[in-house]
């Protein structure tokens, strides 16, 4: 089955990393994430741009357009990996370890129901 | 302690630090006791969390104990005599901390970082000493790496933070919540704080680009701060993008030799791409709001020039324009000059010549002026007029970096003698 581990922390403290420990972090990210690909389990990996870049569609009638993340948190998504995992005990195991590899914020592991790999490369 | 861990608590202390020093301003009303709060909760901070591990929320326990030290040390001076070790008081704070973090949020979050900022972008002091005192309060530097960035020693940076906060503190400062009318204005004021900051950075030259290069960083980073308290501002968006644009191309703009690259020479794919694409996403959202400012006009041109994947490919025609309204928003020679830039490339040097000899008495002592004349001057095959106004540009000129660009230019003219003047740069275009 499919799992979506989606990443949050606290906006604020990951952008006050510096360019070097942002580097640092990515590269201990790396190693997690070459195991699970040579495993072939790794779906797309996305990080995503600030949050201030982003705008929300409200589906009301007009829709209405407004700036900044659906949610306002304390932490917000930063990221999701797609990953494929015999089961919820594995796949947290999959988030424990790329927790340590970047500690802080939180892992919210949910099952994918419907995937499509598309064919767009970044 | 593991390095983790100090990494951890170094960056915690960092982007905790413009709302917990916000938060003890409005409690004590003084900034030096406020910021010494906040000195002794990180001293704290760093003997405690990693025994105790992290709080739930950095900010308010920072909050919390630094103004529980700065209260305590009222009373001890008062009394003349120690009070007992009060550690075990702070270590039971887990409850305490998290009721405080409620009533922190959303209340006074946005004005207390607001009244930071705005108290650094003072409008009686002058822009050196807005941004020092930004870079020391807000952002937390130490006077040796502020020092460090604007080249002067640690003693004069000092003095010059000590004079900035003097005036302050003489000036005083409103504590209310800001009105709305206020508040726009306020935000004015730190946005051009901010974008002071990056410019000090920007203005760099290729020995000193790997120095001032944190500048620019910091800058980036207040202006995402900002805009996060201040989602739906597009102005705040446009000088967010504008930076991130600008910024996308350090790697680019030095040669080895530290020598400035021109737009037009640089390797594209050294740009950051990252930084473009928030700049772009930036500008986009910006735009919706047709609500346009200068940092917005900006922002679309650095837009244009990053959307370009060769010089051929940049839209100078646009660019003309979105000068031409920059020329209506914010009128300036400087901003004609640029404009320049782009008539010479859509209507040849010709009409670019006609459009800046008017600014001749006001940009008298301007280094581009010259440079960017000069230019015209040699396409036009004007080589001796040329001439002129490149030696000029080279006594004028703030960097060695400049300077050399500007001697490059004679080079050529003296190399071709014939009157042709292909393959000219414009010194507006530089950065």
């Amino acid at each position: 089955m499919l799992y979506a581990i989606l990443c949050y922390h606290d906006e604020d403290f990951v952008g006050s990393w510096s360019r070097e420990q942002d580097e640092a972090v990515m590269k201990k990210l790396a190693v997690v994430q070459e195991k699970l690909t040579s495993q072939g389990r790794l779906g797309p990996v996305a990080r995503l741009l600030p949050t201030t870049a982003a705008a929300t569609l409200r589906k009301e009638d007009p829709p209405l357009v407004l700036d900044g993340p659906y949610a306002e948190t304390k932490e917000q998504l930063l990221g999701f990996y797609i990953v494929d995992c015999k089961n919820l005990d594995d796949a947290l195991d999959v988030a424990r370890d790329l927790g340590a590899a970047n500690p802080g914020g939180a892992y919210e592991v949910r099952p994918v129901g419907v995937f499509r790999p598309g064919g767009i490369s970044a | 302690m593991s390095d983790t861990d100090t990494a951890w608590i170094e960056t915690a202390l960092t982007s905790a630090r413009p709302q917990a020093v916000g938060a003890l301003l409005r409690y004590f009303r003084d900034l030096d006791t406020a910021e010494e709060a906040f000195q002794n909760a990180c001293l704290r901070a760093l003997k405690t969390w990693p025994q105790n591990g992290p709080p739930r929320d950095p900010a308010a326990w920072l909050i919390m104990v630094g103004r529980n030290v700065a209260i305590d040390e009222v009373r001890r001076a008062r009394k003349q005599q120690p009070l007992p070790e009060d550690d075990q008081a702070i270590s039971d704070l887990d409850d305490a901390e998290g009721a405080l973090a409620e009533r922190l949020d959303g209340s006074h979050y946005r004005d207390d970082i607001l009244r930071l900022m705005f108290i650094c972008c003072h409008p009686q002091l002058p822009a050196t000493q807005q941004i020092a005192l930004a870079l020391r309060i807000v952002s937390g530097l130490t006077v040796k790496q502020i020092a460090r960035a604007f080249l002067v020693s640690e003693a004069a940076m000092e003095q010059r933070i000590t004079r900035a906060k003097a005036k302050v503190a003489e000036a005083g400062t409103p504590f209310e919540a800001p009105g709305a009318v206020e508040r726009s204005e306020r935000l004015a004021g730190v946005a051009a704080m901010i974008y002071l900051i990056f410019n000090e950075g920007y203005s760099a030259s290729g020995d000193t680009a790997e120095i001032r290069k944190p500048l620019c960083e910091e800058a980036i980073r207040l202006a995402r701060l900002l805009l996060r308290l201040f989602q739906s501002e597009p102005e705040i968006m446009g000088l967010t993008s504008l930076i991130l644009l600008q910024h996308a191309r350090s790697a680019a703009r030095f040669a080895a030799d530290g020598s400035l690259i021109l737009l037009d020479d640089q390797d594209r794919s050294l740009w950051n791409g990252a930084m473009i694409a928030e700049g772009l996403a930036l500008i986009d959202k910006a735009m919706r709001h047709r609500r346009t400012g200068p940092y917005q006009i900006q922002a679309a041109i650095a837009a244009l020039h990053a959307r370009a994947a060769t010089p051929e490919e940049t839209d100078w025609t646009q660019i003309d324009l979105l000068y031409g309204a920059l020329e209506v928003v914010q009128p300036s020679p400087v901003v004609t000059l640029n404009r320049a830039v782009a008539v010479s490339k859509v209507r040849g040097p010709q009409a670019a010549l006609d459009l800046i000899e008017p600014l001749a008495p006001k940009l008298a002592n301007y280094f581009h002026f010259y440079g960017v004349r000069g230019a015209f001057l040699m396409q036009l095959g004007r080589n001796d007029e040329a001439r002129i106004a490149f030696d000029r540009a080279i006594a004028l000129a703030n960097t060695s970096a400049e300077a050399a660009h500007i001697r490059m230019h004679l080079d050529r003219l003296i190399r071709d003698s014939q009157p042709k003047g292909g393959g000219a740069r414009q010194g507006a275009t530089a950065k």
